[in-house]
């Protein structure tokens, strides 16, 4: 028997279901600008990087003049001139995904937070054995990987994304200390990306598997 | 019924929690955003600006490093105006790189009680400000210099900048301007640089002169200074600017 969702259940469901495909294609968008991941503060092509993601034609492109020494010490730090044209979408994605972050960061927290005082995530979400009921009856793995997602991954996902906010960093430096440097909060993020990736395959999956049409119903008119 | 009456009450408070972050949009008054030009993207960036000129501190500082964290740093987009500058500006651009550029001036205009110029050895007498600082490119990339110059502020009050100011423009001579509000202008870390690592700027890295503004993106950091203007109305620079080229033109995030 499939339980009908409250209203504010599903509204919140379709506004950050929209907002989580448009912040998967624009972030990928941005990530094939520059397919490289680093740990620490600072990462660039004349760098190592800790993954390289051959996802577009900037993959190890190498377009660069021969390095340069930037400083008396000819063994520190270099410059290199870039004479290759690069696969570059950012003027749209990357505000794309700014706006489309407004619509999980707002309905996000507006569903927290009626979702901790009408007892939806005590009753129906918070990984407990007893089923409550009334509600949707979700099994325990199901509650855990609700959880983890609710609790953890979406938060991670827009704490990751303000610490790439410079104008945000400056107001909290501790979320560089926290995360070990602006490139390890974008390799963070796109680790989460890929764990929130892996849910959201599981969870058609499963809708599909459990009579999709009666599911859809159910998160759609309620019924 | 009384379940109703509930979702009655969630929906408002649903609508309270937009309408103050619609607030934020509407708390600078329309003449200080940046035009939308009726597109859905700009229309996100002007809410996220005004979200963070309401939210952050104003005068928050970004972290700086040491001499240790410094960096390799590749040089993007222009590279050498000269070469790819439009050719009035690369002609004048390569005459004074002849000069190690004894011949370049910068002048202040605008809304400034005193226009005037500076030549490059004028900003060298000014008290200067060194900082090691975290490039943040909008490609994804970032990279750790350490930058010596001036404060925009120091020379804005050089040339007595008038209370009606709201923007700094700024041109170059690659053929690309730029602008950033009064905020960011008078920010403490936000410079014209003329010296990267403890030496020259180099012609890739903007030459003579370039901005730094540390809490927005690399590109907000013009390269090869060729005026600055400030003006009482959002300016960007036309054709040469960040909307015109489509991208947005505060780059906080």
């Amino acid at each position: 028997m499939v339980q009908p969702h409250a209203r504010w259940v599903r509204i919140s469901h379709w506004i950050v279901a929209a907002s989580v495909l448009t912040l998967s294609v624009t972030g990928f968008e941005i990530l094939m600008v520059h397919p490289r991941l680093y740990w620490g503060a600072a990462g660039n092509d004349l760098t190592p990087a800790l993954i390289e993601l051959p996802i577009s034609r900037n993959y190890r492109h190498g377009g660069y003049t021969p390095p340069t020494p930037l400083a008396r010490n000819s063994a520190g730090p270099t410059s290199a001139e870039r004479t290759y044209d690069i696969f570059n979408k950012n003027g749209w994605g990357r505000s794309l995904h700014f706006l489309a972050g407004w619509f999980l960061v707002v309905p996000g927290v507006v569903y927290l937070l009626i979702g901790l005082v009408d007892g939806h995530f005590r009753k129906n979400i918070w990984p407990t054995a007893d089923a409550v009921p009334g509600g949707p009856q979700y099994n325990l793995r199901q509650k855990v990987a609700y959880s983890c997602v609710v609790f953890v991954a979406a938060p991670l996902m827009v704490i990751t994304g303000l610490t790439m906010a410079p104008a945000v960093t400056a107001a909290f430096p501790l979320l560089l200390q926290v995360f070990g440097g602006y490139q390890s909060a974008r390799t963070i993020h796109f680790a989460v990306f890929v764990a929130l990736l892996l849910f959201v395959i599981g969870h058609v999956v499963m809708v599909a598997k459990s009579g999709f049409w009666r599911q859809l119903r159910a998160m759609t008119i309620g019924e | 019924m009384k379940l109703k009456s509930r979702l009655v009450t969630r929906r408002g408070a649903i609508a309270a929690g937009l309408a103050s972050v619609g607030g934020f949009a509407l708390w600078r008054s329309p003449k200080d955003l940046p035009p939308t030009y009726g597109s859905l993207l700009r229309m996100g960036d002007n809410l996220t600006y005004a979200a963070h000129r309401a939210l952050l501190p104003r005068q928050a500082l970004v972290t700086e490093y040491t001499d240790k964290d410094i960096t390799s740093f590749p040089a993007i987009g222009t590279t050498n105006p000269a070469a790819s500058g439009p050719p009035d500006r690369a002609n004048a651009y390569r005459r004074m790189q002849g000069g190690s550029f004894a011949d370049w001036r910068l002048p202040i205009e605008g809304l400034v009680a005193k226009p005037r110029t500076f030549s490059l050895a004028e900003l060298k007498q000014l008290p200067s400000r060194t900082q090691i600082t975290r490039h943040t490119c909008e490609e994804g990339w970032s990279a750790i210099a350490q930058w010596t110059g001036v404060t925009l502020g120091t020379i804005l009050d050089a040339a007595g900048i008038l209370p009606a100011a709201r923007f700094v423009l700024l041109h170059s001579y690659d053929g690309f301007a730029n602008s950033i509000d009064m905020l960011d202008a008078l920010h403490p870390q936000t410079i014209v640089a003329y010296g990267m690592n403890g030496q020259d700027l180099s012609v890739p890295h903007g030459a003579p002169l370039r901005l730094r503004v540390e809490r927005q993106l690399g590109y907000k950091g013009l390269k090869y200074l060729q005026r600055i203007t400030v003006v009482n109305e959002f300016d960007d620079g036309g054709e040469q600017g960040d909307l015109a080229n489509g991208w947005a033109w505060y780059t906080g995030i």
